[in-house]
């Protein structure tokens, strides 16, 4: 079939689902009960342009393609079109958007069955995956903008799904508004584009890179990459994130997990030649997903809330991602980003299923006549589910390996690629890289430990919600499992496309180095740093073995821990940290930050000084200037009195005036 | 199809229906009246797109009238067309016609006969505005709107209808007198100069005529006032917020969606051609005022606990775009204003006439009185979370085009301090989501707060014939704006030329006001060192000797007759 014929497939069914299941059902409420069409159109509108987006990738695509289909917006010589690229990058991400997402709406048949609402999920579903496609396959930064944008409107709307509750509604505010922040950033960065360049295709940008100024270039890789920090949630824009998590565990996963929060990253890749001209910047993209990474995995040891936990993770991750692009391994980002996709989406869905099961158990314990708040998420009332749903277990335990980094699992070999890279950097001379390299080998630590106890707390142990003799949860149907078993068969073999230089020895080549920077004389879509000096063998060897060390030891640890102590674990560790898990608990007080130092002084400086300020000042005056006039006139009207001596006298008086004048 | 005198017809037809609805008998027979009316003046606009010239777009098109207005003595005539700064302008005009008679429908309860034959007349006034090319017919246009609006607030309005329709009515009228006398003044020196010492209020003579530069500021300083109030801009914006709020739902769509148009088409068609060498003298000035206006309506509009009041700021910070992007001077900002124009036109009519169905549903303005009507009104919330979106400049609907156009071609203006203000401008996307989904929070989402709200009827036929048509619209100008914006870009362009060749020749014409400043010799004098730094302001611009040469430019205008 016709490349462009099925790149609009791939766009535009999607959409075409949105439609059919928004405004069908929104214009005859009759429809919204037949949930089994809406969840098969809306699967189908996704699952097909998998397919087809597979068809594209067997077709090879060396070197890239562009359909171009009209022109957006033009002025002059300045012309924007709607155009789409197909390259490697592209196309891995549009496999992982539409094929994660298209398991993640099987899922959701499955788990939102029975809410009011179930046909506007589907819509909101169909119309994500419309817009990371137009983000991920656009030929340009405006229209990646389109994208960029779209997927926060998505997530808007999603998050405040259920929308009674006031708080959801505030979550997703708070989401737009962050990340409209950093959407204030790009569209900065494309203002400068298309005054140096003109243009702001990507082909045109990159060729003109090099012309660039020091100070513009580094100005436009910072604003893409403030950009980047709020939509891959990293420091300082994170704080939306963990409120996100208000939205149905569906949507934590495919949105807030697996593909638009890793937007940032990819925006990143695909500029990848501009951002390697700019170190500075590189250095301080590096730094800041160090220090992502480590503050939202201490964060993530103290919290309670399952799906807390694995958002803070999210967090951490997208973190260790910014780490390899800061270093210029922009690929390995990529790998990350899609192994984490893998594995991510498996714990999130897998949560999902734990808190389908705790609503059966509430739904029990209301009938039973338990009368006190119940909360289905918090892992406290939870314990030893692994007994009655053990797909559930046996997924979520693989899923919790792969992102522990155990050997041969799929976030073995990327995150360890990821602190190589690292490390690489720091031995070819860049400082700023020991440093990234040894927060980044601490955090794993962390990440292994804390995944491992979410496990525990979760899956093993006593049963610790109330009547637990009485009531207990059930597996979740088929719909919701089968996409969790993918998932995590996924999560333990999906690593090998990215092996490990080492491998090279062996003759197996690293695929996804090959795919995305190419090899030899070809060039692929993503560049990646040049490395000078060489790491000889042995110390890969080194470092492979202490990475392996740290995942095994950190599950290890927090397994022996908490198979001991329960839930008195985390008691013991507060008394362990005291203060700091204080700050670990309320997110190191960074929401009240901004509640002080910008919520508040706009809210309030609206509300306190800016409207008054309208209405008495600026109205006042106007309204002052009225009453003078109406003064004036009022005391004009006293010189008609009608009376005529008066004006006679007035008329003499003023003769005399004149003629004094005159004479003067 | 070949209609003779088109755009006359489009602009006189409601006042003849205007005639009729005042003869008519009966409640039913004046809405009819006046909606078939309105829509067949709306069908006949369409002819205006279709026969509209792309190529030809920066001359002046289906041109009408020509005769003398008053006597052969002075140059003031009935001239009307349009080109592709009006076209869009004059189509959105007839678009909104039907639509607010029909969300008049049942609003208006008292007096109909009245408020239809005036909601035709303002018609008139309005389409008259966009299409006049003669600054005295202007003037009469612009007037002929005031007087209908001030009833329209004021008869129809709320419980301080007089109040703000008497403040709207001198606060305008302030602007347009001075502006009177600058057009009387001007026609004076320009048929002194063009015109054989013949008055003249022909726009093409005007243009044809180089303001002198001493008398330029103080002219563009009246003009500008008159339009700036119209805008409204920061800081005469205060008469907005009341007459909105009072004004009946028709009269506020009409006010947000085509009268404030009136001050930012005023300023592109009359401030920056008349006086090019001030404009760009008050660039930064006015870019200033337009940044202040963005950010604090923006902050203003979060205040408000009452939903139409919260629009109606939201008008001044969407406006202080349009106006920042005027006065860029760059292609490609002016383009942004233009289609930015008709943006604010569909987004906050459509948002005025939802607030304004729920005002019918339940006789309040106030959000706290709302909460949770999503339930209730799922047809009216999706309608609305649309406009906002559009409002707040989402990619893929309208707003985001004209903004976008708008700040990256300011960006690119070739003066530093644009680019300044462009950035801190660009803070208003993040403040317009920080107000409007605010504004959706608290009256859509969220628990429902009071009984009333649970049960509520949704939007019914009649309200979605209002709605539907915008809505649409907004998409498919976000969609594919380009045949939008293909039809004033040759205008557009063709203005920019104009104002670089008049900069260049401006100091050409002896003033009458100064005899220190009268030229006279050809050669650059010490005072020309005003206008050309005011012309490094302008990008493109090559600096060319200065010419005493009164005619330096052919103007592409149709011959009217």
């Amino acid at each position: 079939m016709d490349t462009d014929l099925l790149l609009l497939l791939i766009v535009l069914l999607p959409a075409a689902g949105a439609v059919l299941n928004g405004l069908l059902p929104l214009m005859w409420p009759q429809l919204r009960r037949s949930e089994a069409a809406i969840g098969a159109v809306g699967t189908a509108c996704v699952a097909v342009p998998f397919v087809l987006a597979l068809v594209l990738f067997f077709q090879g695509f060396a070197e890239p393609y562009v359909g171009s289909f009209y022109t957006w917006m033009g002025v002059g010589d300045f012309s924007v079109s709607v155009a789409y690229r197909v390259d490697h990058l592209s196309l891995i991400m549009a496999l992982v958007v539409t094929g994660v997402g298209a398991l993640i709406h099987l899922y959701s048949i499955g788990y939102m069955h029975g809410d009011r609402s179930f046909w506007k999920f589907f819509a909101y579903l169909n119309l994500f995956i419309f817009m990371m496609l137009n983000l991920v396959l656009a030929d340009n930064l405006l229209l990646m903008f389109l994208g960029w944008e779209g997927v926060g409107l998505c997530s808007y709307l999603l998050i405040g799904f259920w929308y009674e509750d006031f708080k959801n509604s505030q979550a997703a505010t708070k989401a737009f508004v962050v990340n409209r922040i950093g959407d204030f950033a790009f569209l900065l960065a494309m203002f400068i584009l298309v005054r140096e360049v003109g243009s702001l295709d990507f082909a045109e940008v990159f060729a003109a890179a090099g012309e660039m100024t020091a100070g513009t270039l580094n100005a436009v890789v910072f604003l893409l990459f403030i950009g980047a920090t709020g939509k891959s949630a990293q420091i300082p824009l994170f704080v939306w994130l963990p409120d996100a998590m208000a939205g149905p565990t569906p949507v934590s996963a495919l949105i807030h997990a697996a593909t638009m929060v890793t937007s940032g990253l990819y925006l990143l890749a695909r500029m990848s030649s501009v951002v390697l001209m700019a170190p500075t910047v590189m250095g301080l993209i590096a730094v800041t997903g160090a220090l992502t990474a480590l503050v939202a995995a201490t964060i993530a040891i103290a919290q309670t809330d399952i799906k807390r936990v694995l958002a803070y993770s999210t967090v951490s991750q997208l973190g260790f991602m910014f780490m390899a692009s800061g270093v210029g391994a922009f690929f390995v980002a990529i790998f990350h980003v899609v192994t984490h996709a893998f594995f991510k989406a498996c714990l999130f869905l897998g949560s999902g299923s734990v808190i389908h099961g705790m609503h059966h158990v509430e739904h029990d314990l209301r009938r039973a006549g338990y009368k006190d708040p119940f909360d289905p998420q918090d892992m406290r009332t939870m314990g030893g589910l692994g007994r009655f749903m053990p797909r559930t277990r046996w997924t979520y335990l693989a899923a919790t390996l792969a992102i522990s980094g155990i050997p041969l699992t799929a976030g073995f070999f990327s995150k360890d690629e990821i602190l190589f890279k690292a490390f690489e950097f720091g031995y070819d001379g860049h400082l700023f890289a020991w440093f990234v390299w040894s927060v980044g080998i601490g955090t794993a630590l962390l990440t292994a430990f804390y995944m491992m106890r979410s496990y525990m707390l979760t899956f093993e142990g006593s049963h610790r919600w109330p009547m637990a003799q009485r009531v207990h949860p059930h597996e979740s149907p088929w719909t919701i499992t089968a996409p969790l078993v993918v998932l995590a068969a996924l999560s333990l073999v999906g690593g090998f496309i990215g092996l490990p230089k080492l491998a090279e020895k062996a003759g197996l080549a690293n695929w996804i180095h090959g795919y995305l920077v190419g090899h030899g004389t070809h060039h692929g879509p993503v560049v990646e740093a040049a490395a000078t000096a060489h790491v000889s063998v042995g110390i890969e060897v080194v470092l492979i073995v202490l990475g392996s060390l740290i995942a095994i030891g950190g599950v290890w640890w927090a397994w022996r821990f908490y198979a001991l102590h329960e839930l008195t674990g985390d008691e013991r560790i507060r008394l362990r940290f005291g203060g700091l898990y204080r700050w670990w608990q309320r997110s190191y007080y960074w929401d009240e930050f901004y509640d002080k130092v910008a919520v508040r002084p706009v809210v309030g400086g609206a509300e306190n000084a800016f409207a008054p300020f309208d209405n008495r000042v600026v109205d006042g005056l106007v309204n002052a200037v009225a009453r003078t006039a109406q003064q004036i006139s009022r005391m004009a009207r006293h010189l008609q009195t009608g009376v005529v001596q008066a004006y006679a006298l007035a008329i003499v008086l003023g003769v005399v005036v004149v003629i004094a004048l005159m004479v003067r | 199809m070949q209609i003779p005198d088109l755009l006359s017809v489009v602009i006189f037809l409601p006042l003849a229906g205007a005639v009729l609805t005042m003869l008519a008998r009966g409640d039913q027979a004046i809405r009819v009246i006046a909606l078939v009316t309105m829509t067949a003046t709306f069908v006949l606009s369409l002819f205006l797109w279709i026969g509209f010239s792309v190529e030809d777009a920066a001359s002046l098109q289906f041109v009408s009238g020509g005769f003398s207005l008053i006597s052969e003595a002075v140059d003031i005539k009935y001239l009307v067309g349009v080109d592709g700064i009006s076209l869009l302008l004059v189509l959105l005009t007839t678009l909104l016609g039907p639509i607010v008679v029909l969300s008049s429908w049942n609003y208006i309860t008292q007096h109909r006969k009245g408020y239809y034959s005036l909601l035709l007349i303002l018609q008139t006034g309005m389409t008259g505005v966009f299409c006049a090319f003669d600054v005295v017919l202007f003037y009469i246009f612009f007037e002929l709107t005031l007087i209908p609006m001030y009833f329209l607030i004021g008869i129809w309005g709320g419980e301080e209808r007089i109040y703000a329709a008497v403040k709207f009515v001198l606060y305008t009228m302030a602007g347009s007198l001075l502006m009177l006398v600058a057009i009387l003044y001007l026609g004076h020196v320009a048929g002194q100069a063009v015109n054989g010492g013949v008055f003249t209020a022909d726009y093409a003579k005007l243009l044809e005529f180089n303001v002198p530069i001493s008398t330029q500021a103080w002219l563009f300083v009246l003009f500008a006032l008159a339009f700036a109030i119209k805008v409204p801009m920061f800081p005469f914006h205060t008469w907005l917020p009341d007459a909105h709020v009072q004004a009946p739902t028709g009269g506020s769509v009409i006010l947000a969606g085509v009268l404030l148009k009136m001050g930012t088409y005023g300023l592109v068609r009359f401030c920056l051609p008349f006086f090019p060498n001030a404009a760009a003298d008050h660039a930064v000035l006015f870019g200033t005022l337009a940044v202040v206006g963005i950010i604090y309506g923006a902050l203003v509009s979060r205040a408000q606990p009452d939903a139409k009041k919260l629009v109606a700021y939201s008008s001044v910070s969407h406006l202080g775009f349009v106006v920042l992007g005027i006065f860029a001077f760059t292609l490609t900002s002016l383009q942004g204003a233009m289609i930015q124009m008709v943006n604010h036109g569909l987004s906050t009519s459509a948002l005025f006439l939802l607030v304004g169905m729920l005002y019918e549903r339940r006789h309040t303005r106030a959000m706290a009185d709302y909460g949770g009507i999503a339930r209730s009104v799922p047809l009216l919330t999706f309608f609305m979370v649309l406009t906002v979106l559009a409002s707040a400049g989402l990619p893929g609907l309208n707003g985001f085009v004209g903004e976008f156009l708008i700040l990256a071609g300011s960006f690119g203006s070739s003066t530093p301090a644009m680019a300044v203000l462009t950035a801190i401008a660009t803070t208003g996307v993040i403040l317009a989501a920080v107000y409007l989904l605010w504004m959706l929070s608290r009256m859509f989402f969220g628990p429902v707060r009071r009984e009333e709200n649970r049960v509520m009827p949704d939007l019914n036929r009649r309200e979605l014939a209002t709605v539907v048509p915008l809505v649409v619209l907004m998409i498919l100008m976000g969609v594919v704006p380009q045949p939008f914006l293909a039809r004033s870009e040759p205008a557009t362009a063709r203005l920019l030329e104009l104002i670089d060749e008049k900069q260049a020749a401006a100091p050409a014409v002896p003033t009458p006001v100064s005899p220190k400043k009268r030229p006279t010799s050809p050669e650059p004098l010490p005072e020309g060192a005003q206008p050309l730094e005011a012309k490094a302001a302008i990008p493109g611009y090559k600096a060319q000797p200065v010419r005493a040469i009164k005619h330096s430019f052919v103007l592409q205008m149709q011959d009217p007759r």
